[in-house]
């Protein structure tokens, strides 16, 4: 059950959006949310959801992939959806009971789910095209001028990889945990919260303890491999911001800039 | 003069040692020569410090030549990993001095030139990966030492050739199987062009199969690259395979030889908690003064007992 969350899976590739710069990519990701949040009219989310298309399609990666990674927030999307249809006053289309169904509140239901849809699509199409060390990378590279006000860049981007490297890792001793203390009897599906948060305990302190030795072992063996913090140090990987890249993003910026200035500025509602 | 590392005396115990281990840090950080100076306030423990507090390693004298391939056995607890550890500076001595290239590792300031030249791999290949795709992890030391990308690239490419992962350069580790995992820490430890490689029961989490890559892999280096090989390990067949045997026991040397040397002293290897290779130890149950290493040798050695019995009984 747990092998089916893939956040922060990288899926290698070739494509254009998986040689695209990854600080480009951020830049991207950050425009694509907000014209996605100030999104206000059909034509704008229809621009969105095509600049999205054109990305998946172009990066090969499969949409059961992305499907897999929704299927977790499928519950809230529904429910937000829900809420929006009976909670919306205007024009009623269906009503009974105490619920009215209104016209706004189909449409805005609609455009809610699309919008959570595709801010979690664009999230995981970020995690599935760049490497996790690439984009921990990105976010230090972009973050670097903070260093100059003390802030530890290098730190955090370094946290962020090793994490990234160990949830895998851990999500697999997590199973063997749990198959363990099923095998002596542990019972983690049964009871009301306040017992099975309680049946978690068994799992949760080994998993801790192992979780820290881990943490022990990586300290000395990066030691060894001559770590010794932020200072001096290369990266294989350069990060060269190409003319190809340089397009991409601000064609993308652009598109996606004007497209929600034109939705909001309400030129499509002629 | 090809003498590569050199134990002199070297005494060790972490109960002394506790608060000087934070000193394992890094060079050049300020608190490291200040508790580096406190540790001297008990520079001299003494060897048998009761309560809990007996030597890890006590008085161990060693010189390791270059290109020697040295196993080094011992149950637990005989400290051949703090022997390991001490290799490149992780721990530094309480008493004595270990010297690698004739630098000391007691050096601060010269503890990355001591690292770079000592490459080590841990037992657990989960707890060593640190990056996410396999050549990035490899580069992790080379960036560290701050080495020019175009540079890194090559010896990435040239260490992940040497250990034979090249095909999974863009793998995420946590897929990979246990010995190609360790592969890969070989491979990062190997990128530093060390002119040692340090293994700490590198076999030991692994499969038969497992095993056998690893080992093939660090005798080919060995062979073909000239590294110089330090290993600790339980397995026997491993040890016999290396071309010097060092056995310890509560901190000190107990032997130190060709594996044909030691395996031929069983019975003290058997007071010492250890057993031998299963040909060596058919030749002894069959009464023979050999310790054949091979099975070839083994059948040979069998092969002239049983002849040399038919001829002296016919």
């Amino acid at each position: 059950m747990l092998k089916d969350i893939t956040l922060g899976q990288y899926f290698p590739g070739t494509s254009l959006v998986h040689r695209l710069d990854p600080r480009a990519k951020l830049i991207l990701v950050f425009a694509f949310i907000t014209a996605l949040l100030t999104a206000n009219h059909a034509l704008t989310y229809l621009v969105i959801l095509l600049y999205l298309a054109l990305a998946v399609t172009v990066s090969r990666v499969r949409p059961s992939a992305l499907a897999r990674g929704m299927r977790p927030m499928a519950f809230i999307i529904l429910f937000t959806a829900v809420l929006n249809i009976f909670y919306t006053p205007g024009r009623p289309l269906v009503s009974f009971w105490i619920f009215t169904v209104s016209a706004e509140g189909v449409e805005r239901a609609v455009f809610m789910a699309l919008r959570l849809l595709m801010l979690i699509s664009c999230t995981f199409m970020l995690t599935y095209t760049t490497s996790p060390l690439a984009l921990a990378d990105a976010l230090g590279r972009l973050m670097s001028p903070l260093a100059k006000i003390r802030v530890p860049v290098h730190e955090f981007a370094m946290m962020m990889t090793i994490a990234l490297r160990f949830i895998p890792t851990i999500i697999e001793e997590t199973d063997k945990i749990m198959s363990a203390q099923k095998a002596r009897g542990a019972d983690f599906e049964t009871g009301n919260l306040f017992r099975r948060a309680k049946a978690l305990i068994p799992l949760l302190v080994p998993l801790f303890v192992g979780a820290f030795r881990r943490a022990d072992d990586l300290a000395v063996a990066m030691e060894c491999r001559c770590y010794h913090g932020g200072g001096g140090r290369t990266r294989m990987k350069q990060l060269r911001m190409t003319g190809v890249d340089a397009l991409v993003l601000t064609g993308s910026v652009a598109l996606l800039a004007g497209v929600s200035a034109l939705g909001r500025l309400g030129w499509f509602m002629r | 003069m090809d003498e590569i590392i050199r134990f002199d005396n070297v005494v060790y115990s972490y109960a002394a040692a506790g608060e000087s281990q934070e000193t394992m840090s890094g060079p050049g950080g300020g608190g490291a020569a200040e508790s580096g100076r406190s540790a001297d306030g008990h520079r001299q423990p003494e060897p048998d410090a009761g309560a809990g507090g007996t030597p890890a390693l006590d008085g161990v004298t060693l010189s390791v030549r270059r290109g020697e391939t040295v196993a080094v056995l011992g149950h637990n607890g005989s400290g051949k990993s703090t022997l390991v550890r001490m290799l490149n500076g992780l721990l530094t001595p309480l008493s004595g001095t270990v010297t690698v290239c004739g630098i000391g590792t007691g050096e601060e300031d010269r503890l990355l030139e001591v690292r770079q030249k000592v490459g080590l791999v841990f037992q657990n290949p989960d707890n060593q990966i640190v990056a996410t795709v396999v050549e990035e992890d490899v580069a992790f030391a080379l960036e560290n030492l701050g080495v020019p990308p175009a540079e890194i690239r090559e010896r990435v490419d040239a260490a992940l050739r040497d250990v034979g992962m090249v095909e999974y350069r863009e793998h995420a580790p946590h897929r990979l199987s246990g010995g190609q995992k360790q592969r890969v820490a070989i491979a990062g430890a190997l990128a530093m062009d060390p002119l040692v490689l340090a293994l700490d029961e590198p076999t030991a989490m692994l499969d038969p199969r497992g095993r056998g890559e690893v080992m093939e892999t660090v005798r080919r280096l060995n062979r073909e690259r000239g590294v110089t090989v330090v290993m600790v390990t339980h397995h026997m067949n491993e040890a016999a395979l290396c071309g010097r045997v060092v056995v310890m026991d509560r901190g000190r040397i107990r032997l130190d030889g060709t594996p044909e040397d030691v395996f031929l002293r069983a019975d003290e290897l058997r007071a010492l908690g250890l057993g031998v290779p299963q040909t060596v130890a058919l030749a002894r149950g069959l009464g023979l003064d050999a310790a054949p290493l091979t099975d070839e040798d083994c059948a040979r050695v069998i092969f002239d007992f049983v002849r040399g019995g038919a001829s002296a009984g016919g």
